[in-house]
C-alpha cells in the first residue's frame, strides 16, 4: 500500500485499487501533515515563558515539543487554542493565519 | 484428543487452540462460561494471553479493536443484550477490517428477560460487515472458530466473524468434541501477521475522517471482500476436512439430491430437522434439509441450486424481523428466481421454545399441502 504522490506532494487516489482495504492513512503520519485547517497559530513569547511545560502537557494533538523554550509543531497544530488559554503567564499569543 | 464439552467450553478451547493473544470481555450476565474458563486459564498461566476485564461489552469490543489493530489475534464472547451494547463497535470492527472472532450465544432479547435460544440478537448485526456463522453442534463451534480466524485474516478478506451457538441447546449441553492436536492446528492456523498495524515506528491514522470522495469505495471494498469470501470459505472448509477429517461449506445439504420438499434452517434446529427428514423418508416422503452455516456472506448460489430442484421449500426461522417475516426467509426469497419453488416461512422456537421432531415433520407436510405463506406460526397458543 504505497501511496502515489503527485508532483505537488499530494496523494493521488484515482482508482479504487489505489485505496487501502483498511481505512488507514496512506503512508506514514510523519509525511501526512494534518494542520491545513488551522485558523489561528500559537506563538510562544520567549521572554515571558517560564518553561513550565503546561502547554506541552495540555496539548491534545500533541503538537508542542518540550524545549527551551517549547516549540509548536505547525505541521500538526490544529489551532485549538488550549495552550493559549491554559498558559498561566500569558506567554502564548494567538496569531491569525492567512493574514 | 476428544473431550466431553459444553458449547461454551468448546468455544473457549477453540480460542486457546487458536493461540489468541488478547481476550477482552465483560464478566456478568449475559456473559457465559466461555470467558470464565478463559480467565481461569490465563490466571493459572496456562494460556499466554492478556485478559482485559472491562466495565461493559461496548468497552470489551473496543479493547479488542485496539489490540487487533496493534497486530494481536483477539477474541471475545457475549450474548443478546451484551451483543446489542457492542453494536456501535461491531460496525467499527467491520469497517476497520479487523478479523476479530466473537462467539455469540444466541439468546432472546429482553424484555421479558430471557436467557433462552433465539437468533434475533445476531440478526440485528446483519449489516455491519461481519461474517456470520450458525452452528449445529459443539464440534462445529470449535471448528468454525478455527476456520473463522484462518478465513478472516486472509489479506484479501480482512473481515471479522460472529460465530453463533444456540443458548442451552449448545451453550450448556455436553457433547463429544475432538480438540485435535496443537501441531496440526498450528500448521493450519499460522500466527496473525497483518500488513498494516498500529506501529510507533510507522505511525498512521486509523479510521479517520473520510470524505464522500472515498467512503463509498471503502464500502464497495467490504462488499467485494464478502463476495470473495464465499470461495475462500468453501476452499478452507475442504482443506479443514483434509487435515482434520471434517469438511464444511457455506451450507450443508442433507438428503437434498432427490428431495421434493426441503426445509432451510440454521443452528440446532438443523439437527432436529435432519431427524424429521429421516423419519419421513422411511414413509416414502422425499424430505431434505438445507442447513445455512453462513448467513453473511449469504450463500445465494447454494440456495438457488439446491432449492431449484425441489417442488416446495420452507424456511424455519428462530428469529423474526417484526413487520416483515423471518430473516432467513426474506433472504432466501430474495435470491430465488420468480418462478419458484413455492416458499413458506415458518416462525418457530422464539425465546427458547422447544422445536420438536414432530413440529418439523408437520412443517414438511405443510409444504406438500401447498398453502404457502411468508409467515406460518408454529405452536403459538390459540
Amino acid at each position: 500500500m504505497k501511496p502515489k504522490i503527485r508532483k505537488d506532494g499530494t496523494v493521488a487516489v484515482e482508482k479504487t485499487g489505489d485505496l487501502p482495504d483498511m481505512p488507514v492513512s496512506m503512508g506514514s503520519m510523519k509525511s501526512n501533515k494534518t494542520a491545513s485547517w488551522r485558523s489561528i497559530r500559537p506563538v510562544i513569547i520567549e521572554e515571558r515563558c517560564k518553561r513550565c511545560m503546561i502547554c506541552w502537557k495540555v496539548c491534545p494533538e500533541p503538537a508542542i515539543r518540550p524545549g527551551d523554550p517549547p516549540v509548536v509543531d505547525l505541521d500538526y497544530c490544529k489551532g485549538c487554542g488550549i495552550c493559549i488559554a491554559e498558559c498561566p503567564f500569558d506567554a502564548i499569543d494567538s496569531e491569525k493565519e492567512g493574514k | 484428543m476428544k473431550k466431553v464439552l459444553t458449547g461454551n467450553f468448546a468455544a473457549a478451547y477453540a480460542a486457546v487452540a487458536a493461540r489468541v493473544q488478547v481476550i477482552s470481555a465483560y464478566p456478568i450476565t449475559p456473559q457465559t462460561t466461555i470467558v470464565e474458563i478463559l480467565s481461569e486459564l490465563v490466571a493459572r498461566g496456562e494460556l499466554a494471553a492478556d485478559f482485559i476485564k472491562v466495565e461493559s461489552e461496548h468497552s470489551a469490543l473496543a479493547a479488542c479493536i485496539g489490540a487487533q489493530a496493534a497486530g494481536a489475534r483477539t477474541f471475545t464472547a457475549t450474548s443478546a443484550q451484551g451483543l446489542a451494547l457492542m453494536h456501535e463497535l461491531i460496525h467499527w470492527t467491520g469497517r476497520a477490517r479487523l478479523p476479530i472472532v466473537l462467539a455469540n450465544v444466541n439468546r432472546a432479547m429482553a424484555p421479558g428477560w430471557s436467557i433462552w435460544a433465539d437468533a434475533t440478537d445476531a440478526i440485528s448485526e446483519r449489516d455491519t460487515g461481519w461474517m456470520q456463522i450458525y452452528c449445529e453442534d459443539n464440534q462445529e463451534v470449535f471448528d468454525s472458530i478455527l476456520m473463522a480466524y484462518r478465513i478472516g485474516e486472509r489479506a484479501e478478506i480482512l473481515l471479522p466473524t460472529l460465530v453463533n451457538l444456540d443458548a442451552f441447546f449448545l451453550s450448556h449441553t455436553s457433547q463429544v468434541v475432538d480438540l485435535y492436536d496443537a501441531e496440526r492446528i498450528d500448521a493450519f492456523l499460522p500466527p496473525y501477521r497483518p500488513a498494516v498495524k498500529l506501529d510507533v515506528a510507522d505511525p498512521r491514522s486509523f479510521g479517520a475522517l473520510t470524505s464522500p470522495d472515498y467512503y463509498y469505495e471503502f464500502s464497495y471494498k467490504i462488499q467485494k471482500a464478502h463476495e470473495a469470501a464465499r470461495q475462500v470459505i468453501a476452499e478452507t472448509g475442504k482443506e479443514f476436512g483434509s487435515v482434520f477429517g471434517r469438511s464444511y461449506g457455506l451450507t450443508e445439504a442433507y438428503r437434498c439430491e432427490d428431495a421434493e420438499y426441503v426445509l432451510v434452517t440454521y443452528g440446532t434446529i438443523a439437527g432436529t430437522a435432519k431427524v424429521a427428514a429421516d423419519r419421513l423418508r422411511e414413509k416414502g416422503f422425499r424430505a431434505g434439509v438445507l442447513k445455512i452455516r453462513y448467513f453473511r456472506p449469504f450463500p445465494a448460489e447454494d440456495v438457488v441450486r439446491i432449492l431449484g430442484r425441489a417442488a416446495a421449500a420452507g424456511v424455519v426461522d428462530r428469529a423474526i424481523s417484526y413487520g416483515q417475516a423471518g430473516p432467513f426467509y426474506t433472504e432466501t426469497r430474495s435470491v430465488l428466481p420468480g418462478a419458484g419453488p413455492a416458499l413458506t416461512g415458518f416462525i418457530a422456537g422464539l425465546g427458547g421454545r422447544d422445536v420438536s421432531v414432530a413440529d418439523l415433520e408437520s412443517m414438511f407436510l405443510q409444504l406438500r399441502d401447498g398453502k404457502h405463506s411468508p409467515i406460518v406460526w408454529i405452536g403459538v397458543k390459540p
